[in-house]
């Protein structure tokens, strides 16, 4: 197939990107939207031109490290996949696809279609662990019983990848999705629960020093995750938040 | 064997011991050396030990070893009996040692510093004994850790809780993508909550067998000794683990081994320990202890005075190149499977870090021995640029099948026939027919062989003619008649028992089905799934010791990186347990003994002539690449690697394909230096540049896995050479392991070049475990 | 301290559900009694000169609601105006099909209602406040019969005050259908069980409410229009 190609092109942090329009011939429908782009690199590098920067990584939808806003969409039009596992049957032949960075001020463009998510990192650092070191004789695993169902439902807060498509989709460019993933993984474990308060309250301030967006529950961050977290998190998160607050001297 | 004498604690000799102290049983012999013709003397330890009051010092005054008179009446009986005693306490030590005499000759330069005494005691008593560094100190030392998988990043924080200042590097924007992330099954422990006796022993026992006997007892040992350690810690870190009912944590069997070991997380088991990590890793980020360098990747390792003290590193971001010291230098980048291009890891996973350490002299050892995993999505055209693996478990319940007619092959390539309209006794149930005993669960690397064998005689069935089917359809009318059955429907119809076997076949390997189709585009409850064999887990690396140093001082080596505990073959979740118990559990107790000497070296500059020159030689060789100016992208020239690796140093390797290969990527590196094209912006974030300096290395190090390859004429564990097949009896055909002289690791020490590298052999001791041939007919 | 957590974003977030809350239940009191004139004047007359004229309600009630309304609206400017500076670029294209319209411009639908308001105002509460507070008038009398119903049904004599009540009610509705659902969201109330049952009652309230004042004007409007 044959594709024209809007992509956003910008040569480092500060300086100022336009879309640059490409084309793409002899595109199987069974590549991967990133195999596109590597046909497109190859064939900007024979043509000695400088190749669009992406970012990606194991190229199965687990590591996060792929993103690219496609046709309007975070991770494209395919849902519950991230950009490496879109594949170009979802389009049509001849058709023009816009792609573009994310976009959020806590987010800036380092280069291309590369984003700087170390954001994300610092609200992590700011909380999202369990204190306790390293250690041969931490007690044994089966000490504490966790019911299943918790067990189960911090699992599905946990998978999320880091990507960030919630911010880039949210139209407030709010990250509380991925906080909320992980404040709500460690509130519904009894091992998260000793340091729940600091925790939330500590992640919360530094999203908002991030600059990061407030939630305004328009849910769209829940329909774009690839990984499907859910809206209840945000629920969980703002309800650890409010009991914390009202309870920390 | 002339003569031997029972001695105590002979080695550190002194003057005076007290009456609890402990010492070790020693034994000196004397034995002849064939080439002076002269009786040498040899002190051996027995690594038994004991207090000196409870030592018979009137040992040697026993009767039995008073010399026997020819007089004596008994003398025939006595003499029998003094050549039993001798023959229990020598026989099997004395005459290992005479070979391993013979064998470390040329492996002088290797010390694996195995600690002596019974396997199950080695560990502990090496903690006991090693040398600490006093927290005080700690604080004045800095460690580089390379790689935040689930090694690195395990490591980085347990370094950083004992109070080392440690510099965390990854290539990444975050040491969250590291690729342990992407571990689908789940991970070992020998806890044996499943009461089916599981111990230590037995994991140990299963992972040396399951290694093909090319791993080192010790290591083994102590990696299944911490393994139940691992997850008491992970739980405490609040990793998810899959849980029952009870509220207690759940355990499946993998890899066809006969207990119950392995914890899992749904199908994202390594996602969760690596968060873990990660999680760990962010608590020392916060507090200072750990100073994280995302989107940097180390390009030289610098050397003072023979020891490791710093590495060179590109920041990807801006292209700038900096100087790092430290105390220690840590490698944990993981395994180098994608030198065959195609392979089940991420994009960007590379040997870069390990290939700088080797060509400063670390050895690497074992290069060929590569894990190919049989059940992954096959190649769908020339645009392929990565494999997707699917967890082994689909081969409990698929079986897998070629057509018998090679004009029905034909046909599906065309698109002329569906599998399904394929009749029963059409179709070559191939591991069924060649392996009764196992069938389809025989070990992966069988699996892949046997899957290759089929498609070189030409019955690949999907359009590149690499594909075989798993099918589920026999499954999931087995589980629909079951079904049936226990839901009280007497005369089920065809209708409603495919329909009660989806809904079984969904809840256990849904996931798994969605993702082939979101790949594939094909329903894999209707039509067979097609699979193919991909590279999947390296388990050769960089040689280290029991320590995990490599041969140069202070340079450690950890996880997939290295090449310690999986022989020539990895069983299933073994991999995590590696990772996670030498970061949490090992490496940050024995990186003590060397750092113990450090500490009066006080902080270490950059300014020096040594880091001068690695930078400068970085530098150069990057200016060297922009240089070229050819017109190939560096990706042209990893496929064309991967493809000479696959073809000659795949799944089969013979003589004269791997010297062809040799000769081949020989070509392609001085091809490489005459056409390489990458944009010469090397001052901003440029992808091509990074790529091609892997790329090199890979180029370079594919050299050195055939020569090793080459070297190795015998068949074990994942690597099988065509000359060494069992020629006859009930295991005709079939891999043959040659433990008479090829029972040691090689051990490659760099010279200049990939092919003047030297060999180093490290002979392996089996005390513990009987050799047996694999045998799964 | 605790004041210091309301100043981050759920804290607001929080504050402003609450408010929400507030103003909804007012928003049913105030249907309730704008009701009362379709079915009797007179009983609508005596509870208006209550409401008008008791001291706790024009005292305490009165000035909590208006700061209530005030500060629902502030904050939600200074969200909307830090959610809008959360991104410099925006998107060249952009689908926006994974969250409704509604939910995306509360600030659009909320300045609507906020310009009615200010109509509403104009029409009523400012003559009442000039009536009472400026003149001193507390007798809600007006040539000696209670004012509130004719007062009421003159307003709505007017063609285009009608329509443009109706159709400000409408931008209400739009700004209850998210609004509602969102307040709970936001201090944590969701749940399998109770969310689904949420949204329902949410639609029915964020139709039927604004429904019911655009029916009390249509009626006073056609009422007159017989006469």
């Amino acid at each position: 197939m044959k594709l024209n190609l809007k992509i956003w092109r910008q040569k480092n942090r500060d300086s100022k990107g336009k879309i640059a329009t490409y084309t793409v011939k002899n595109i199987s429908k069974d590549s991967s939207f990133l195999e596109m782009l590597d046909i497109l690199n190859n064939d900007l590098l024979e043509k000695g031109e400088e190749p669009v920067a992406f970012d990606h990584d194991c190229r199965e939808g687990i590591c996060g490290m792929c993103s690219l806003y496609i046709n309007g969409k975070a991770h494209g039009p395919d849902s519950r996949v991230t950009t490496c596992q879109l594949h170009m049957r979802k389009f049509n032949d001849g058709e023009t696809i816009y792609i573009e960075p994310w976009r959020a001020k806590a987010l800036p463009i380092i280069k291309d279609l590369v984003v700087d998510r170390t954001a994300f990192d610092r609200i992590q650092q700011a909380g999202g662990y369990i204190s306790v070191n390293t250690s041969g004789n931490t007690q044994d695993a089966n000490l504490t019983p966790i019911p299943k169902n918790d067990a189960d439902k911090s699992f599905d807060a946990a998978t999320c990848i880091g990507c960030a498509a919630c911010v880039a989709t949210c139209k407030n460019s709010s990250a509380m999705l991925f906080v909320s993933a992980k404040v709500s993984q460690y509130a519904m474990l009894p091992q998260g629960r000793v340091e729940a308060k600091e925790r939330v309250i500590n992640m919360v301030k530094q999203m908002d020093k991030e600059g990061f967006g407030n939630c305004s529950n328009t849910g769209a961050c829940e329909i774009e995750c690839p990984k499907g977290i859910s809206l209840e998190n945000i629920a969980k998160l703002n309800r650890e938040y409010l009991s914390a607050t009202l309870s920390t001297k | 064997m002339k003569k031997i004498t029972f001695a105590i604690n002979y080695r550190k000799a002194k003057a005076k011991y007290n009456q609890d102290e402990l010492v070790e049983i020693c034994v000196r012999y004397y034995f002849l050396d064939k080439n002076t013709s002269k009786y040498k003397v040899k002190n051996m330890s027995t690594g038994v030990k004991c207090m000196l009051k409870d030592w018979d010092k009137d040992w040697h005054k026993n009767p039995e070893r008073l010399p026997i008179l020819k007089t004596d009446i008994d003398y025939i009986e006595k003499n029998k009996k003094l050549f039993e005693l001798r023959k229990r306490i020598l026989v099997d030590n004395f005459q290992k040692i005479d070979t391993e005499d013979k064998l470390f000759k040329s492996s002088k330069k290797l010390n694996a510093k195995i600690p002596n005494g019974e396997i199950n005691l080695k560990w502990t008593n090496h903690k006991n004994n090693i040398n600490l560094v006093n927290p005080a100190n700690k604080r004045n030392i800095d460690i580089i850790v390379v790689g935040t998988g689930l090694a690195g990043g395990s490591a980085s924080a347990s370094l950083a809780e004992l109070g080392y200042n440690v510099k965390s590097f990854c290539y990444q924007d975050s040491p969250r993508r590291a690729h342990s992330i992407a571990a689908q099954g789940g991970i070992n422990a020998a806890k044996n909550y499943q009461n089916d006796g599981d111990s230590v022993h037995r994991l140990f026992y299963d992972t040396v067998k399951g290694g093909d006997y090319r791993s080192r007892e010790a290591n083994v040992y102590r990696l299944a000794e911490v393994s139940g350690n691992i997850i008491d810690q992970c739980v405490a870190q609040g990793v998810p683990f899959a849980r029952e009912y009870g509220g207690l944590l759940d355990n499946r069997s993998f890899g066809g081994v006969l207990v119950s070991r392995t914890f899992y997380a749904k199908g994202q088991t390594g996602q969760q320990l690596l968060l873990g990590a990660y999680s760990a890793m962010n608590r020392q980020i916060a507090k200072g202890k750990i100073q994280m360098y995302n989107r940097h990747e180390m390009l030289e390792l610098v050397l003072v005075e023979g020891k490791a003290r710093g590495i060179i590193a590109r920041n990807l971001e801006t292209g700038e190149i900096k100087k790092y010291s430290a105390h220690a230098v840590v490698i944990a980048s993981g395994g180098y499977g994608n030198v065959f291009y195609l392979s089940t890891n991420a994009m960007g996973s590379n040997v870069t870090a390990s290939w700088k350490i080797h060509k400063k002299g670390a050895y690497f050892a074992n290069p060929c021995f590569t894990q190919i995993h049989p059940t992954c999505i096959p190649r769908s055209g020339d645009h392929q640029s990565k494999l997707t693996l699917m967890s082994e478990s689909l081969r409990n319940d698929g079986r897998i099948w070629v057509p018998k007619k090679i004009e029905d092959v034909k046909k599906i390539r065309n698109g002329d026939l569906k599998p399904i309209d394929i009749k029963e006794e059409e179709r070559d149930y191939y591991l069924e027919r060649r392996y009764p005993a196992f069938g389809n669960l025989v070990p992966r690397d069988v699996a892949s062989r046997a899957a290759k064998e089929r498609i070189d005689a030409g019955f690949g069935v999907n359009k590149t003619g690499e594909a075989v089917y798993l099918d589920y359809s026999s499954a999931i009318k087995r589980y629909g008649k079951e079904k049936a059955l226990l839901i009280g429907i007497k005369k089920p119809s065809e209708k409603e028992i495919i329909s009660l076997g989806e809904e079984i076949v969904e809840a256990k390997y849904g996931n798994l089905f969605q993702m082939y189709e979101k790949i594939v585009d094909e329903n894999p409850y209707k039509t067979p799934m097609m699979i193919y064999p991909a590279v999947h887990y390296t388990m050769g690396g960089v040689w280290v010791d029991y320590n995990l140093m490599t041969s140069i001082p202070g340079c450690y080596c950890i996880g997939e990186a290295n090449f310690s505990d999986h022989g020539a073959n990895r069983l299933g979740a073994s991999a995590l347990m590696q990772g996670l118990a030498d970061g949490y559990f090992v490496l940050p107790y024995t990186i003590g003994d060397y750092l113990a000497d450090e500490i009066r070296t006080g902080p270490i500059s950059t300014d020096t002539k040594e880091f001068d020159e690695a930078k400068k030689s970085v530098e150069e060789k990057i200016k060297k690449l922009a240089n070229i100016k050819g017109s190939k992208p560096a990706d042209y020239f990893h496929i064309k690697l991967g493809k000479i690796m696959w073809e000659y140093v795949g799944m089969s390797r013979n003589e004269k394909g791997l010297k062809t290969a040799i000769k081949e990527i020989k070509k392609l590196r001085s091809l490489f230096w005459k056409e390489l094209f990458i944009p010469e912006d090397i001052y901003s974030m440029n992808k091509e540049l990074e790529k091609a300096g892997r790329v090199l290395d890979f180029l370079e190090l594919g050299e050195l896995f055939a020569l090793d390859a080459l070297n190795r004429n015998e068949s074990c564990g994942g690597h099988y050479r065509e000359e060494s097949v069992e020629k006859d009896g009930p295991q005709k055909g079939e891999a043959k392991r040659d433990d008479e002289n090829y029972s040691y690791v090689s051990a490659w020490e760099y010279m200049d070049d990939p092919s003047k590298s030297v060999l180093h052999k490290e002979h392996l001791k089996f005390d513990n475990i009987e050799l047996k041939q694999r045998s799964y007919k | 301290m605790k004041k210091y957590y309301f100043y981050y974003t759920i804290g607001r977030k929080v504050l402003m559900a609450l408010s929400g809350f507030f103003l909804m239940v007012f928003l049913l009191q105030h249907l309730a009694i704008n009701l009362l004139s379709v079915i009797s004047p007179n009983l609508f007359n005596e509870v208006s000169h209550f409401m008008g004229t008791n001291k706790l309600i024009q005292f305490i009630l009165q000035p909590i609601l208006i700061s209530g309304l005030i500060f629902h609206l502030i904050m939600g400017a200074i969200l909307d105006y830090k959610n809008r500076n959360s991104r410099n670029t925006n998107y060249s294209y952009n689908k926006n099909d994974n969250s409704t319209w509604v939910s995306r411009n509360m600030i659009i639908t909320g300045t609507m209602v906020f310009l009615f308001i200010c109509l509403h105002f104009y029409d009523f509460w400012i003559p009442e406040i000039n009536t009472k507070f400026v003149n001193g008038d507390w007798s809600g009398l007006h040539h000696g019969e209670f004012k509130y119903f004719s007062e009421l049904q003159h307003k709505f004599q007017d063609t285009w005050r009608v329509l443009l009540y109706s159709i400000s009610f409408i931008f209400l509705s739009l700004h209850l259908l998210h609004g509602f659902q969102s307040s709970f969201q936001s201090v944590g109330i969701r749940n399998s069980s109770t969310t689904p049952l949420l949204k329902k009652l949410s639609i029915y309230y964020a139709i039927l409410v604004p429904a019911g004042f655009v029916f009390i004007a249509i009626y006073h409007y056609i009422d007159q229009l017989i006469i």
